[in-house]
């Protein structure tokens, strides 16, 4: 049963990819059954495993033996818990909504199969990385979600852009996988096991400095995958994929995976001081970063990708709070991947109206425009910003308490990052549905069709209803304590006066970027005027320009001068001795005269020195 | 008379055989040189037999003889063979052999 939650997309890409042209003509309705299946599949485990009492509630399927060496035994299992179950719902169910409005987003495009194939490839490789057993089996999903990602962010690679952005999405990310498989050959070689149950287990009688290089060993995986700083390049350039893409790959898919990981992990990280510290600082200098590059980016899509990366801060720092945090990272997650998709097919949709073109700065007064996007775009906006009661406030304002109550610092930086966040996010509101139209010329903007709209919809109800949901009648904090534990924070601050001073912050924050963007009008080209601050931030706090001049020259000049030395100095070595006897051998060919006498005056010389050898031995 | 001379002798005879072979061009010539040179040999080992008053110096020359015996027959069929081919015995102009 569980099988079939990976089994069936997995199906749906090998036959929309081994089947060709012969299956364009149905491909991406098979793509949504596949997808729509696995999230049914899902709900039926959901409402099985609703019935059993908290601590039973995790169910196994053993496929077979992967790997049998000697005491190591690694099997192909799946192990559905409390956790997985959270995620397989949101991969499946987003995911599922996210092939819908695809098949109208990409309706004119005639890779249409392909993109729907890598679409259920992408779903089932991340399905198989929350579903396995042990961190083995999860390397598999995690390398399976790489691949996808790649194909997808580089599915337009007619466009050198794009074909450049997968490639920097795959290279970033095995910088990060160089982490997960250094911490499996860590577990492997300290615990003897790979296995979740077996690592939780031999992980309490460890040497405490090898728990924390394992862990800091996944918190480099996690920051590749979730694009956390300082490996969080990749991911604004990822927009140069088609927008459902990003949607995906920031809501229910692939950033999530570190947050999964961290998550998953407790055992290492609970054991470690200083792999949480290092994973909260990580997390809260992600935030800070990611909203801050929000605030400058006039390209809609990017301004959304630089909120991702400061909202997964937001996870990765409250999975690094420890048992207090744990629970509030995967309910951020939860209702962050409702409202991030929500906004960015809201997003697609702008777009689709307004020729493809995404400077904010040629939208404006769409509101009028187009309806429905801009009633679930500011659903997932008000969410997203932490108004109650949308879904994002309640998990946000739970992990600013959680952060106030393990350091001021750290809290005040989650503070700040609502503030940003609320800026930013206003901004973009603004400048895409109210103030004057700046629209270029021959734009006519329009409403998406129903295919594309209703997933909006539904993804709008979740934004609102979400969090009320998951946190009073679904009740996540009991729901995910057998996994991971629970503790309530301790109470510093209490929820009371700490909610109003957020929310104040929040309004402050939105009523800046109004003043700013809503009071005056929107220069169409974005001023060059501008402070040193909006100028980094326009190019990405230097994050591109630091990784060249520290990575990128010194390993290119590394390589060239390898190549130098190998071409000069192995292959000198090698072709000069073959040179060098060749040479040998072609004077020494010429002593061959043919002359008879010449022969005769050889042996006679040698007959002679034998003889004069001899000669002097004797005495 | 002192058998030592006989020594000396061969030593003449072997080397004029020798600066024939080196400095002649007619393959004739060549090989009568090469059978002085055979010939001076075997008068060195008769020489030496008589000197240590043993048989075996004696015994090597006949070997020798037999040896430049059928030296002789195939010497002189590839000497005869190329002089047809060529009309010409000189050894110099037979240089196809070599690189």
């Amino acid at each position: 049963m569980i099988s079939a939650l990976i089994g069936l997309p997995l199906a749906g890409a090998t036959i929309l990819l081994l089947g060709g042209r012969r299956t364009n003509a149905w491909g991406h309705y098979l793509a949504v059954l596949m997808s729509a299946s696995s999230f049914f599949v899902g709900v039926s485990l959901f409402s099985k495993m609703l019935g059993l009492e908290g601590e039973e509630r995790a169910l196994h399927q053993h496929l077979f033996d992967w790997i049998a060496v000697g005491t190591f035994n690694v099997p192909f299992a799946l192990h559905l818990d409390q956790l997985s179950i959270a995620f397989v719902l949101l991969i499946t169910g987003v995911g599922t909504l996210i092939h819908v409005y695809s098949i109208g987003y990409m309706e004119h495009d005639e890779n249409r199969r392909k993109f729907f194939a890598y679409l259920n490839l992408f779903v089932a490789a991340m399905l198989l990385l929350v579903l396995a057993n042990n961190y083995l089996l999860l390397y598999v999903g995690w390398e399976g979600v790489g691949l996808a990602s790649y194909l997808l962010i580089s599915f337009w690679q007619h466009k050198p852009s794009a074909a450049v952005a997968g490639k920097k999405a795959f290279v970033v990310n095995r910088v990060g996988d160089v982490g997960l498989s250094i911490a499996v050959m860590l577990m492997f070689v300290t615990f003897g096991s790979v296995t979740f149950e077996g690592v939780a287990e031999a992980a309490t009688k460890a040497d405490q400095q090898t728990v924390t290089w394992i862990g800091l060993a996944l918190l480099l995986a996690a920051c590749g995958k979730s694009a956390q700083f300082p490996l969080q390049s990749w991911l604004l350039d990822a927009m140069e994929g088609p927008t459902p893409v990003s949607a995906l790959i920031h809501a229910a898919t692939m950033v999530t995976a570190g947050v999964y990981l961290i998550v998953r992990a407790h055992a290492i990280f609970d054991l470690s001081e200083t792999a949480r510290t290092a994973v909260v600082v990580i997390g809260a200098i992600t935030l800070l970063l990611g909203a801050y590059i929000g605030t400058a980016k006039d390209d809609i899509k990017k301004g959304l990708a630089g909120s991702t990366m400061s909202q997964i801060g937001y996870m990765i720092l409250a999975a690094g709070l420890g048992p207090v945090g744990y629970v509030f990272a995967i309910f951020h997650l939860l209702t962050h991947g409702m409202f991030k998709a929500g906004l960015f097919l809201g997003a697609g949709s702008v777009m689709h109206g307004m020729h493809d073109d995404v400077n904010m700065r040629h939208y404006g007064a769409l509101r009028g425009f187009m309806k429905v996007t801009y009633v679930t775009f500011g659903l997932g906006f008000l969410a997203i910003i932490g108004i109650p009661p949308f879904a994002g406030f309640w998990s946000k304002d739970e992990i600013i308490h959680a952060a106030f109550g393990q350091s001021t610092v750290i809290g005040l930086a989650t503070l700040i990052g609502a503030g940003v966040t609320a800026f930013y996010m206003t901004r973009m509101m603004t400048m895409t549905f109210f103030g004057e139209a700046r629209w270029e010329d021959g734009v006519h903007p329009h409403e998406s069709s129903n295919v594309m709209t209703i997933p909006m919809i539904v993804l709008a109800f979740g934004s609102v209803f979400g969090g009320l949901l998951m946190l009073f009648v679904g009740d996540i904090e009991h729901w995910l304590e057998p996994v991971v534990g629970f503790a309530k924070p301790e109470h510093h601050v209490s929820n009371t006066t700490l909610i109003p001073i957020t929310l104040a912050v929040v309004l402050a924050g939105a009523s800046y970027a109004w003043f700013k963007y809503g009071r005056r009008p929107v220069p169409v080209v974005a001023p060059t005027e501008v402070s040193l601050l909006t100028r980094a931030a326009r190019a990405d706090a230097y994050g591109d320009a630091l990784n060249e001049a520290v990575f990128m020259r010194p390993g290119q000049h590394l390589t060239r001068s390898l190549t130098f030395f190998d071409a000069k100095g192995i292959d000198g070595v090698v072709n000069g001795l073959a040179a060098g006897i060749g040479g040998l051998s072609a004077r020494t060919r010429k002593t061959q005269t043919g002359y008879a006498r010449n022969y005769a005056a050889y042996m006679l010389g040698g007959a002679a020195l034998i003889a004069f050898i001899l000669y002097l031995v004797r005495l | 008379m002192n058998a030592a001379n006989y020594l000396v002798l061969a030593g003449i005879l072997f080397t004029i055989g020798a600066f024939g072979v080196l400095v002649r061009r007619n393959a004739i010539i060549v090989f009568m040189s090469v059978e002085m040179m055979l010939n001076a040999a075997n008068l060195a080992f008769v020489a030496a037999a008589r000197i240590n008053a043993t048989l075996d110096g004696q015994v090597a020359a006949f070997f020798v003889m037999v040896v430049a015996a059928a030296e002789v027959v195939v010497g002189l069929a590839i000497i005869v063979t190329i002089f047809r081919t060529r009309k010409s015995a000189s050894i110099d102009e037979a240089s196809l052999l070599k690189y």
